[in-house]
């Protein structure tokens, strides 16, 4: 519940926070076509969850010297599912592969500037996907 | 400042200037207890007496036929719980798969108190077939309630022949109303015991149920106190309210035809044109048998939330059945009982026009429409087409 809202301004029904906004309504670092996907030439792609349950997201991601350098995504989702694959498209860069695997969902949340209740279980796959490519880039390099 | 354009209607419309202005007098003016001795009691009882006479006309009834109650769902609730609660011996009930959560959930609560309850699944097309219905009747069967129109997808029942086939069993036979403003409302020849209206679907205030019991039709009450509304529904009437609801349901009922023909033309527009523009679509329930304001889509691959909230950015309000705009984070059951994959539940957008919407606006949703989905198509992972669609429903089917 909020309370003392403007009602001509209404409160936000799903109670998203500016950065949950702005990043679903401006995504960052999305690959929209086969052709950006074959020029990203990924080290390590990974996808989860399932079309049945409402969310699907898949990561691509490039690797040098145990960092990586550069990440890409696509989902299939709610608001908070594209906005926590957005921003976590911008934390990982930089980011060493073991610190990388132990992104939780909560700091995808922070980051967010915190997630609506209902929507901290059922969108927040995006570090399963960063994990899912990582492995597989691990895989291939082995 | 940008136009923001309401296309939600079937979720609530807005009170009618001239309902409002109706009910204006009865707020501080003629504010007393109907059930008063006083000149105030008079007034305000000669007011609903008036106001109950002009919807029992509407709906070809008698004045005793009518209660009023506090909503749609409260009518719903008495005309269940009440009729269970008078015919005790009976403990079947049929229904579809489609209902508003109002009836779903009070037969839940009567399934928890021992009723077995059926419900008819309805064919791809968002109809029920009415001989699926005849073939679930059994001895112990006291009630079968149908909606009239579906809330969500529009689709309109066929409650003539359902209530022809209740009569000839002799069950009792409820139809929720509620969507069906715009639609015939004569009590005798769709052949119901009871009907569910409400004022906030009809132009008229929210806070206002009504519903119809055929004479002869016991029911206990749910609400317990005075002896408002035949004993069936105690509480001070609400004035207002009553007033607003008739008047509301009398300007409904009497330009009925000439809305019913100009909103069709308006939806007719829209649904080709996104057809048309945009690939990969399913316009969810029967093309031609549902109500003439709705126009309910399911693009694939696309997810319902993130569509209503780019289109509310462009101001364009609609609503989805997606699971994520759900307090419950479950899809619609209706779209579900469609026989739709998993995949394809999670993307109808729901536009249901009224009153106040006209050419201009299906131009807008046109215009906006089709780039939205698009971008999300763009982003998304998933890459269904109509042939995977149909492939997928055949699986489910042979679940």
């Amino acid at each position: 519940m909020t309370e003392n809202c403007d009602v001509k301004k209404g409160c936000d029904a799903w109670f998203y926070s500016d950065i949950i906004k702005d990043h679903f309504f401006h995504p960052r670092n999305i690959l929209t076509s086969k052709e950006d996907i074959d020029k990203f030439k990924a080290d390590g792609v990974g996808q989860v969850g399932s079309p049945a349950c409402g969310d699907v997201m898949k990561m691509w991601i490039k690797v040098k010297d145990n960092k990586i350098i550069a990440c890409k995504w696509q989902t299939f989702g709610c608001a908070s599912a594209i906005a926590s694959t957005s921003i976590l498209s911008e934390m990982v860069v930089g980011m060493n592969l073991d610190k990388a695997m132990g992104i939780k969902p909560k700091d995808i949340a922070e980051k967010l500037g915190g997630l609506p209740a209902n929507k901290f279980h059922c969108s927040i796959l995006g570090d399963k996907a960063l994990r899912a490519a990582i492995e597989d880039y691990k895989s291939k390099n082995n | 400042m940008k136009e923001i354009i309401y296309l939600d209607h079937s979720a609530t419309t807005y009170v009618d200037p001239v309902v409002k202005k109706e009910m204006s007098p009865f707020f501080s003016d003629f504010f007393g207890n109907p059930g008063s001795l006083h000149l105030y009691g008079h007034q305000a009882k000669c007011a609903v007496d008036n106001s109950r006479k002009k919807v029992a006309d509407i709906i070809n009834a008698t004045s005793n036929e009518i209660i009023f109650t506090g909503s749609g769902t409260e009518s719903v609730n008495l005309a269940i719980i009440g009729l269970a609660d008078s015919y005790p011996k009976k403990k079947h009930i049929i229904s579809t798969n489609i209902e508003h959560h109002a009836v779903l959930h009070t037969l839940d609560y009567l399934k928890l108190k021992g009723y077995d309850i059926t419900l008819v699944p309805v064919k791809k097309n968002g109809i029920v077939d009415p001989k699926d219905i005849e073939k679930e009747i059994r001895d112990d069967t006291l009630l079968i309630t149908v909606m009239y129109a579906n809330n969500e997808i529009g689709t309109i029942q066929p409650i003539k022949e359902i209530g022809e086939i209740a009569k000839k069993h002799e069950i009792f036979f409820h139809s929720d109303a509620c969507q069906a403003g715009l639609l015939d409302l004569d009590v005798k020849d769709l052949n119901v015991d009871l009907l569910t209206l409400n004022g906030s679907k009809i132009y008229g205030p929210k806070g206002i149920g009504m519903l119809y019991r055929k004479k002869g039709v016991n029911l206990m009450p749910i609400i317990f106190g005075g002896s408002q509304e035949q004993g069936l529904r105690a509480g001070t009437e609400n004035t207002p309210g009553i007033i607003g609801f008739a008047k509301a349901l009398d300007l409904v009922q009497k330009n009925k035809d000439k809305e019913y023909k100009r909103l069709l033309e308006l939806r007719e527009k829209l649904v080709n044109n996104i057809m048309e523009l945009i690939p990969n679509t399913l316009l969810n329930g029967d093309r031609e048998k549902r109500l003439p304001g709705n126009a309910n889509f399911t693009f694939l691959n696309v997810e319902g939330e993130s569509l209503l909230l780019h289109l509310n950015e462009q101001g364009l309000c609609v609503s989805s059945g997606s699971a994520c705009t759900s307090r419950s984070l479950l899809p619609s059951h209706v779209i579900t009982a469609l026989g739709y994959p998993p995949e394809a539940v999670h993307g109808s957008i729901r536009i249901t026009l009224g009153k106040r919407n006209n050419e201009e606006h299906i131009d807008k949703i046109i215009k906006v429409l089709p780039s939205i989905v698009e971008n999300l198509r763009k982003i998304s992972p998933l890459n269904l087409t109509m042939d995977d669609f149909e492939k997928l429903k055949n699986e489910v089917k042979n679940d």
